[in-house]
């Protein structure tokens, strides 16, 4: 098993260097130099050079990349020339508004979608499971913006009971008591989650009612109940920890179209706003930061399905 | 959300039966899994949607001629009504005909972006598996870190930066969707290049292209076409996305996207016809899609079959 993780991780590691030396080139290509946001257009090209020659903006790309990787480890995450201030400031002051958006969401999804992909799979082809199963369907083929607009037409416009815009606080704990500004927000992307994670669930229950331990069980005289809560959830539930880690980076870095629609300064509106601004160096550290959380998360996932699964560990 | 099903997780799917079900007498593949599609009414509704869209935004333009180019202030945003079946925007543009252009948009990219996704990927996927070695090991990392790296957001860095077409967003669309086609045709590869039809061809002095294109992938078609729906969905939903953001095509040319973001701007005005039309557009698609895809995925799968 250890064998296995070491390497896991080893190529979690050189999967990210690949990501980041991909990224850094990408965006290098297409906006090698700040220089012009920090001199004006107008600037000249010799003082555009003299800029470029005292930042370190005139060295190879190959050298750039390793600064910034340096720079990275010392916790810089580069410089927003326009905003005139640091990326990490400005990441700093959204963060928690994205966590708290993405994580409640994530944790109300499964709260919503565990029980619900087991009753499915019980009760399954029965009218609730077909019910279930269509909306699941509609949801899942839904932009999560649709979704927003319908609830914002229903519970704000229609009958003005939540607000259609979420909290524009700059304080957490604000933010989280204003419930009738977030409750839309949390229940789009809630919803949204819903679907993808209920499938799943149920798809799996579904396996795992049909294997042989379930019947011995049953056949011992177990109460149903018993066989649920013993020997089928928590072999259903392994799909969730893969699905759970794949939710990391939006919980990490906001979820962007949510926070767009309903005006939240998370990260993910940061995102957006610095492409209306050009800002490569945010559009950089935000990109790079959500890969770096995507291979976290398949990693974490991972390592968490061997704990949990033995099959897998002894394989 | 995760665009895609990732790897990792098992096949989901709705009327699914339990693992280990009756395995049928082997018939020839193809026509059974074509009777099983036909049988399967979801399947055929996705079919009929996808048809009518088709004919909705390719043909619907050659006999309803609505105004989407000159702007009239003064026919601005009416209701539905007669000359507007569904109203007209803020342009004073007739908003049938929007939806009809960009739904040409939307499906020109779906399927534009998936055969970029599918060549590469099945080709990338083919020679990782058939070579193995190095070259498998080096091919999969390079899969592992284009699935790592946020696609949506190299696609508006992109659109900001160069703008956006129906060609460069189905070019870079496909160009960061191919390692699941990649992953799946390796998968299979893997397992038909051990078979003795294939030592066969290569005693009889098959070099490695021909026995990718004439052996390995006509045996791994099945993986494919069934990935080929859910990347063509995956590829609508994401330039609804990209255009929602206010990133994709612009006048003269529109996506369904884009037709929702100029709406959402009179939301409060009540204007439901610039929102509501559109949004029903995207979502019938991509149902229809997944439905599609669901179903081959279905019919191909031997222990499904039910006879």
């Amino acid at each position: 098993m250890t064998a296995y993780l070491l390497r896991r991780i080893g190529t979690s590691i050189i999967v990210l260097i690949g990501i980041s030396i991909f990224i850094f080139l990408l965006l290098h290509v297409i906006f090698p130099s700040p220089a012009r946001i920090v001199l004006g257009l107008r600037a000249s090209d010799a003082a555009v050079n003299a800029w470029n020659k005292a930042n370190g903006f005139d060295r190879p790309w190959f050298a750039q990349y390793l600064s910034y990787v340096n720079a990275l480890f010392h916790g810089n995450l580069g410089y927003s020339y326009v905003l005139n201030q640091s990326v990490l400031s400005l990441f700093q002051e959204r963060v928690a508004r994205s966590v708290y958006l993405s994580g409640m969401a994530l944790l109300l999804a499964i709260i919503i979608a565990m029980p619900l992909g087991i009753f499915q799979a019980v009760k399954r082809n029965s009218l609730g499971d077909n019910v279930f199963t269509s909306a699941a369907f509609v949801l899942y083929s839904m932009p999560s913006y649709f979704l927003g607009l319908i609830f914002i037409q229903i519970f704000a416009l229609s009958f003005p009971l939540l607000s259609f815009e979420a909290s524009q606080s700059t304080s957490i704990w604000t933010v989280m008591g204003d419930w009738r500004a977030m409750l839309l927000p949390i229940l789009t992307l809630t919803l949204i989650q819903v679907a993808f994670f209920s499938r799943y669930m149920r798809s799996s229950s579904i396996d795992v009612l049909a294997q042989d331990y379930i019947k011995v069980a049953r056949a011992k005289g177990l109460p149903e109940r018993l066989v649920l809560m013993r020997h089928m959830v928590r072999n259903a539930s392994l799909p969730m920890v893969t699905l759970i880690g794949l939710s990391l980076p939006n919980l990490v870095a906001g979820n962007l179209v949510t926070e767009y629609l309903f005006n939240y300064q998370g990260l993910g509106l940061l995102f957006f706003d610095s492409l209306g601004k050009e800002d490569y160096p945010t559009l950089l550290a935000y990109t790079l930061i959500t890969a770096f959380f995507v291979v976290l998360g398949n990693l974490v996932a991972d390592i968490a399905l061997t704990v949990a699964d033995p099959r897998i560990r002894l394989a | 959300m995760a665009m895609g099903q990732p790897a990792s997780l098992p096949p989901l799917d709705v009327g699914r039966a339990p693992e280990g079900g009756e395995v049928g007498a082997i018939q020839s593949g193809w026509r059974l899994a074509l009777r099983e599609f036909s049988r399967n009414r979801l399947a055929v509704t996705g079919i009929a949607i996808l048809v009518f869209f088709v004919i909705f935004c390719f043909l619907g333009p050659l006999f309803y001629h609505g105004d989407i180019l000159n702007v009239n202030p003064i026919a601005a945003n009416e209701p539905p009504g007669a000359g507007h079946p569904l109203g007209t925007d803020t342009n004073g543009f007739d908003v049938l005909g929007q939806l009809m252009k960009g739904g040409q948009a939307a499906l020109e990219i779906g399927f534009f972006a998936a055969f970029v996704g599918i060549t590469i990927g099945s080709l990338v996927g083919a020679v990782a598996g058939l070579i193995g070695g190095i070259v498998d090991a080096t091919l999969m990392r390079v899969v592992d870190i284009f699935l790592s790296v946020p696609f949506l957001f190299v696609v508006l860095i992109l659109a900001v930066r160069y703008g956006a077409s129906v060609l460069s967003l189905s070019l870079v669309i496909g160009g960061f969707t191919w390692p699941v086609p990649a992953r799946l045709v390796r998968g299979e590869v893997l397992t038909i290049r051990e078979r003795d039809f294939v030592l066969a061809a290569r005693t009889a002095g098959s070099g490695n292209w021909r026995l990718i294109f004439r052996h390995l992938l006509p045996n791994a078609l099945g993986v494919v076409i069934v990935n080929v729906t859910f990347q063509v969905a995956d590829a609508i939903l994401a330039v609804a996305y990209v255009g929602f953001l206010g990133f994709g095509l612009h006048y003269p040319n529109t996506d369904w996207g884009d037709l929702l973001s100029n709406g959402v701007g009179y939301l409060t005005d009540g204007y439901w016809w610039l929102i509501y039309p559109v949004g029903t557009c995207i979502v019938l698609t991509v149902m229809a899609l997944n439905f599609i895809g669901d179903a081959l995925r279905d019919s191909m799968d031997v222990r499904l079959r039910r006879r």
